[in-house]
């Protein structure tokens, strides 16, 4: 009883401290704008299946991509064990699933089996982070804390799946020694059971409580360190790809406010029919975080920072200070910086910083290719060029600001209808003494 | 070998005289004005007459579709130029499209629908496979002696509208010996001028993107570089000269065609 009473509290605590923080997510996403509505169920479905359980774009680095799959099947298949736990924990009774029979044997083999491969995955990243040298792990954007970060959250892994396995050993020890019943099948904690040879009952039942309560709590102290680290991703990375956008790489967003305006100039007689401008215009293009959209600020929250973007970015990859993984991390870190002034002061709140400048330089910006290679590596499904754009419309509409080059060609395409400076009445030129052979 | 003079339909000619052709040939600016594109123009042209398609350019008419402004952040002059056309195309009835430029097949295809201009859009590449599989067009590998070609992917082809396939059936019709590029299909690696990059300088670092996979290119040791894209190809024929490899060849996939055919 005082075991149930004393999870039961833990739990509470969990459950109560992860509540906190999602509420507060969430109440910064008040402030991000309208993106694309959310239809089309069955496509999504099939994206999600595709890229998150099938694991397809981490699989486009074969190598690497086989052992993150390996830990993210596992997670799928080791969560049912922690729901068993917290049943357990509860109701005080011990592998209460296994009124599934059969199917409680296969969960808890996998699981057994996927712990030890999750956990030898996790010690093949752990040496590459620290003994290797990966360019990608590596940037302007990857700071000491970035670092840190990631071998904490690796190093809870390991130590997750450590004490599971430990967990399973001693229960069959323990059952073995005391002639019970092994409900469930432990390939793995077979194996080791023989560590504990020797022990005594009593012995034996400390130390499958031991790793029990260690399994449970760190699985409790890992979900809550989760969202304040770029391990946010175990919990964002699946919805995020059910969230994607659907629509062709190649497409940008329409600004419907652009089109209104200049519909209004091409054809003036509609400006006595339009309603009275009193409604304030809102701001072109994206200069700090309220100015994004939900899902870009949701992407920021998915992006893992393992830096697969800006290892295919064309402009970093020849030197330039453009790395898409800065954007994203940019834009998580900038809410974090403004959110709270936001919720507490409302939308007008201003710190007299933005995310243009203080964090993302113009340089950045406009040394995009708008090729793509980022979106298309992201493992996630996150979008950077249209978020990109987005901060050039800002600049170009609000600002005026372009490179020369840039203003050049909006000058030419103004004046003669294309972006060098050649006459409309020369279009045809292409065509003169145009022949061709006749084949028979 | 007789020759005939190609005379250019011009739509508004057309319309005068009664006459709707089935397909809108957009040339785009590059097709039209810069030296070395105009001979792919002229060169898918030489194919179109070929085949007796019922197409038409707009000649004078034809103006930016936006792009280059829409992708530098300039969404009121996409705007402008994407409405002013959509009224154009709307005038002369025009249901399908045929671009060579891959920025106006994706602007056509996936961003005009957004402000009402719905049409069948079709980039060249596709057209030509569809004709060469359907027997229109005949090729033969041999006719180039079999010389190595590779291809680089332009990004608002491959990864912008997932046009692989099509490319890379016709390159293998025209040559036994076809070889890819290390970065190709979905890792194609950008030659540089995309996202309006074309108008402006580069920002400093520590190397020309175009120069990168120029170099990708000449470790191919493929004799001709097909391309698919104007941009593509001012790029990579710069990259070929300034590393003075200019025994490579950078050139279209039409005007392969049309050497081959010997049109």
């Amino acid at each position: 009883m005082v075991k149930q009473i004393v999870f039961a509290i833990a739990l509470l605590v969990t459950l109560g401290v992860f509540t906190y923080t999602v509420l507060r997510l969430i109440s910064f996403f008040r402030f991000t704008k309208a993106g694309f509505p959310i239809s089309d169920f069955g496509k999504r479905t099939r994206v999600m299946l595709n890229v998150a359980i099938g694991q397809t774009k981490i699989f486009r680095h074969p190598v690497m991509g086989f052992f993150h799959a390996l830990v993210f099947w596992g997670f799928c298949v080791i969560i049912f064990g922690s729901i068993e736990m917290v049943i357990d924990g509860l109701s005080g009774s011990e592998r209460s699933l296994k009124v599934l029979g059969g199917l409680h044997d296969v969960i808890m083999a996998s699981g057994d089996v996927f712990a030890l491969l999750v956990a030898i995955s996790i010690v093949i990243f752990m040496i590459r982070r620290i003994f290797l040298h990966v360019r990608r792990f590596e940037g302007i954007e990857m700071k000491k804390k970035s670092h840190q970060d990631a071998n904490l959250a690796l190093s809870m892994i390991l130590l997750l799946m450590i004490s599971l396995m430990g967990m399973n050993a001693a229960y069959i020890a323990f059952e073995a020694a005391e002639g019970g019943t092994v409900y469930g099948v432990y390939p793995i904690g077979a194996i080791l059971a023989p560590i504990f040879s020797g022990l005594a009952p009593q012995g034996l039942h400390f130390w499958y409580e031991f790793f029990w309560w260690l399994h449970i709590l760190l699985i409790f102290v890992f979900a809550n360190i989760l969202p304040y680290s770029k391990h946010f991703h175990v919990f964002m990375s699946v919805p995020n790809t059910f969230l994607s956008r659907l629509e062709p790489l190649g497409k940008l967003t329409n600004m419907d406010d652009i089109t209104r305006e200049v519909k209004l100039m091409l054809d003036p007689e509609t400006a006595f029919s339009a309603p009275a401008g009193d409604v304030p215009v809102a701001r072109f293009g994206v200069k700090d975080v309220e100015d994004v959209t939900w899902k870009n600020y949701f992407d920021s929250l998915s992006c893992t920072e393992c830096g697969r973007c800006t290892a295919v970015c064309p402009a970093n990859t020849t030197g330039k200070m453009l790395s898409p993984r800065k954007i994203f991390m940019d834009l998580r870190a900038r809410m974090k910086e403004k959110g709270p002034g936001l919720v507490k002061n409302g939308k007008d709140f201003t710190d007299n910083r933005s995310l243009l400048r203080d964090y993302i330089s113009e340089e950045e910006l406009w040394a995009c290719t708008t090729c793509n290679a980022c979106a298309q590596e992201c493992p996630v499904n996150i979008n950077h060029p249209t978020l990109i754009v987005d901060m050039r419309r800002y600049l170009v509409m609000e600002e005026s600001s372009a490179p020369t080059g840039l203003k050049t060609m909006f000058a030419n395409i103004e004046n003669n209808g294309a972006p060098w400076q050649y006459s409309p009445e020369d279009r045809l030129l292409w065509t003169d003494n145009l022949e061709m052979n006749v084949v028979k | 070998m007789e020759t005939k003079k190609i005379e250019v339909p011009v739509m508004a000619d057309l319309f005068a005289r009664g006459e709707k052709p089935e397909y809108l040939f957009w040339v785009g600016c590059a097709g039209a004005f810069d030296d070395r594109y105009k001979k792919v123009t002229r060169a898918f042209t030489k194919i179109l007459t070929h085949l007796g398609i019922s197409y038409a350019v707009l000649g004078k008419e034809e103006t930016c579709t936006g792009d280059p402004a829409r992708r530098a952040g300039n969404e009121m002059l996409y705007q402008m130029q994407a409405l002013q056309i959509i009224e154009i195309l709307k005038n002369y009835e025009v249901k399908k499209i045929i671009t060579i430029c891959p920025h106006c097949f994706n602007i056509f295809k996936n961003e005009y629908p957004d402000l009402g201009g719905h049409y069948e859009v079709i980039n060249y590449v596709q057209f030509l496979d569809q004709h060469i599989e359907n027997g229109n067009i005949k090729l033969d590998a041999t006719m180039l002696g079999n010389t190595r070609i590779t291809y680089h992917d332009p990004c608002y082809l491959g990864r912008g509208n997932d046009i692989y396939a099509e490319p890379r059936s016709i390159l293998k019709k025209l040559t036994n010996n076809y070889v890819e590029l290390e970065r190709n299909r979905s890792f194609s690696y950008c030659c540089g001028a995309g996202g309006a990059q074309m108008f402006k300088e580069a920002e400093t670092g520590k190397k020309e993107v175009f120069i990168e996979r120029t170099e990708e290119v000449l470790r191919s040791e493929a004799g001709i570089v097909a391309t698919a894209c104007p941009f593509c190809m001012t790029m990579l024929t710069d990259g070929l000269k300034y590393k003075n490899k200019e025994d490579v060849k950078n050139l279209d996939i039409a005007e392969l065609i049309v050497q081959v055919m010997e049109l």
